[in-house]
């Protein structure tokens, strides 16, 4: 029996804006078991980035998180306030690698001094005895020890990005949650990001949640997808029932709309229109105004979660009827 | 015998370039200008040709650096280049414009070409109607403080075309013809009003307005969410039909390349490494680099997570200003450190673009007999 590392239930973050209320992640629920890899793929603005935010308990004002739990490790982290998180949650127990990992160094400290602040502040560590630690993080991520002495200008992308990795790994979290870690890199350098986190993961058992726009990412390491759209998880599955048998009409149509660069050449498909606006989203189902299939009912009242195989849960009216 | 490439137009071919280089000077610091140190030079691009046929779709490609967006922009004079040849063959309206303004561009081939390469800065203006680009960035590329009608009436005020009533007309026609609809609407708007897709719409009505033939888009979609760039792209593939328009289509993107270009051109540190038609290029890559650029891209398949993906390409891109000698690609070579028989010419000299099976060329010494290549070469 796998045990279970994070749950998440009904979890609700809202931003209040002086335009009106964005409920930017409105009542998802998921679990993510310990050695588990999570891909939270999305349109950007689906709310896939505030989700990590609120587990890592760092979602940007006007933002709040007003409803919902966070299970980890069998404690609601909602309840703690939030110094408590600070001290005994974030990098100890769950550390992100942020979007544009790349302006996220601070650029007037070399690298060895950023990563040896984790062991400093988290650890009581003085710098002297922080340093080997600071060492062996960077071989771990494939990168020359000497290499501490840089500052971040110079070094490469690829190379700032696995900072960011180390930085993320310093403590040994059992969770990690990785937001966009390769856009802006070429595809050679997003590869070898890619292979050196599946490699940490399987070292060291790490949880890793994934989240990207590009599905293609998702499928290299996720066991579990979930998909958003509009603030709502609409699928969630295996990675192997999410891709091989996808039941939303949305995740239909983005598995669709990705080139390929194996195999054959289909038409590419698109999804008309837009998102929605996350103030006023449109009655019942969310993407009901781009979906080819709806129904009367889609247009009044929201799907119910609908389980199609074990562990493979759909939102969709389609599936509830039958 | 290896044939080297060297541009062979045709009747049909539109524009072909011949070694062209753009580079640009770095600043000297005070201490080389006072020891005399040469000037250096970022070599953007480094000696490339080219040639493109009427209603090509040729696509450049390569990763960022390389060197793809400095040559669409110079083929078309929005950069100047450093040497070479850019030859296109002109409309009589282009022609006939310039001869107006006094300028005779001489024809250098029986095909009534010109080089733009040769144009004076001051005879450019009429050029834009022939030649026109789709940015990439559909967020920073339209003046936010500009009407959508307004963004498009611009060049058309430029040029001088129209009377307030036509170039309402012409605005009016350009949005139909990028499906905003109803046009009057998306006329008033400003473009923080529209979402990504519609402003790269906006892009696209304003690079056609004039009704140019050859666009170079420079990545039109990559800031696009991936469940719309097939809508843009479907839109300009129709665009092409209906007015017969050529284009370059700059991409990182060798997946999507795959399903929109009709020929592609790999660029590695400001050189083409490998050109041919798109299937064959990327169904039977010969480079090393064509390699290593193909096996990386991800796919949307489950079992690619029990694996590690295997990337035969080592090391990091070189900085454009010193550029390895012998073959550039050398330092980062696998190919090259399993073949002793060519590392003497991987070392010392640049491979040439020679033909390996028809219409399909590639710089690297894996490929025929150097010995001979380099005799070619000579003559």
């Amino acid at each position: 029996m796998p045990e279970k590392l994070l749950e998440v239930r009904d979890l609700k973050t809202y931003f209040y804006t002086t335009k009106g209320v964005v409920k930017a992640v409105d009542g998802i629920s998921f679990t993510l078991n310990k050695g588990e890899v999570m891909g939270l793929a999305g349109e950007s603005g689906c709310g896939k980035s505030t989700t990590a935010y609120s587990i890592i308990r760092l979602v940007p004002p006007p933002g709040r998180i007003v409803g919902g739990k966070i299970i980890f490790e069998g404690k609601n982290l909602l309840d703690m306030d939030s110094e408590e998180y600070r001290r005994k949650i974030r990098w100890k127990k769950i550390s992100m690698v942020f979007q544009g990992a790349m302006n996220a160094l601070n650029p007037v400290y070399t690298i060895g001094d950023q990563l040896a602040e984790v062991f400093m502040i988290h650890r009581g560590m003085t710098k002297r005895e922080a340093m080997p630690h600071v060492y062996e993080l960077l071989s771990m991520v494939g990168i020359d020890p000497k290499r501490a002495k840089s500052y971040p200008h110079e070094l490469s992308g690829g190379m700032k990005q696995r900072v960011m990795i180390a930085m993320a790994l310093a403590l040994h979290p059992p969770l990690v949650i990785a937001d966009e870690p390769t856009t802006a890199l070429d595809v050679v350098v997003q590869a070898q990001i890619m292979n050196l986190l599946k490699k940490l993961q399987r070292e060291h058992g790490i949880s890793i949640i994934l989240i990207t726009h590009d599905l293609s990412l998702i499928a290299e390491i996720a066991d579990k997808v979930a998909i958003m759209y509009a603030g709502k998880i609409v699928e969630y599955g295996t990675a192997d029932q999410v891709y091989l048998n996808p039941q939303h009409p949305y995740t239909k149509a983005l598995l669709n709309s990705i080139p390929r660069i194996r195999g054959e050449i289909s038409k590419l498909e698109w999804i008309p229109g837009q998102p929605p606006d996350l103030i006023a989203p449109p009655p019942g189902c969310r993407f009901h105004p781009r979906c080819k299939f709806k129904m009367d009912i889609c247009m009044k009242e929201e799907p119910p979660v609908i389980e199609v195989e074990p562990g493979h849960y759909v939102a969709c009216w389609l599936h509830a009827k039958k | 015998m290896a044939r080297i490439y060297v541009p062979e137009p045709t009747e049909k071919t539109i524009l072909y370039v011949k070694d062209l280089k753009t580079w640009f000077p770095l600043r000297r610091g005070i201490i080389e200008v006072l020891r005399r140190l040469p000037r250096r030079y970022v070599h953007a691009v480094d000696g490339v040709s080219f040639q493109i046929e009427e209603g090509d779709v040729f696509g450049l490609a390569g990763e960022s650096g390389c060197g793809k967006t400095t040559t669409g922009k110079t083929i078309i004079r929005l950069i100047d280049p450093t040497s070479g040849v850019i030859a296109y063959k002109p409309r009589k309206r282009l022609l006939d414009e310039w001869a107006e303004m006094g300028y005779e561009p001489p024809v250098i081939d029986k095909l009534g070409s010109i080089d733009l390469a040769k144009v004076p800065s001051k005879y450019l203006k009429p050029l834009r109607k022939e030649m026109q680009i789709i940015f990439q960035d559909p967020y920073g590329s339209l003046n936010p403080r500009a009407r959508i009608y307004d963004i498009l009436e611009e060049p058309l005020l430029i040029h001088g075309i129209g009377t307030r009533e036509e170039r309402y007309e012409f605005v009016a026609k350009a949005l139909e013809a990028v499906k905003l609809i109803p046009p009057e609407d998306f006329m008033r708007r400003y473009p923080h009003q529209l979402s990504g897709g519609q402003r790269q719409r906006v892009g696209i009505a304003r690079a056609l307005i004039l009704q140019p033939r050859f666009i170079v888009a420079d990545e039109p979609v990559s800031m696009l969410d991936v469940s719309i760039r097939a809508e843009i792209l479907e839109l300009m593939m129709e665009l092409k039909r209906r007015l017969g328009l050529t284009y370059v289509f700059i991409t990182h993107d060798l997946a999507l390349a795959r399903y929109i270009t009709n020929k592609i051109a790999i660029m590695y540190l400001g050189k083409i490494v490998e050109m041919g038609d798109t299937r064959r290029v990327l169904e039977n890559p010969l480079h090393p680099y064509t390699k290593a650029l193909i096996a990386a891209v991800p796919d949307p398949d489950p079992r690619n997570r029990h694996i590690l993906r295997e990337l035969p390409i080592k090391g990091e891109v070189p900085s454009a200003v010193n550029i390895p000698r012998g073959c550039r690609f050398r330092p980062r070579c696998v190919v090259y450190d399993n073949t002793p028989r060519i590392q003497k010419y991987c070392q010392t000299i640049e491979p040439p673009l020679i033909e390996v099976e028809k219409g399909h060329y590639v710089s690297c010494w894996l490929y025929g007999e150097p010995e001979e290549i380099i005799k070619s070469l000579r003559k």
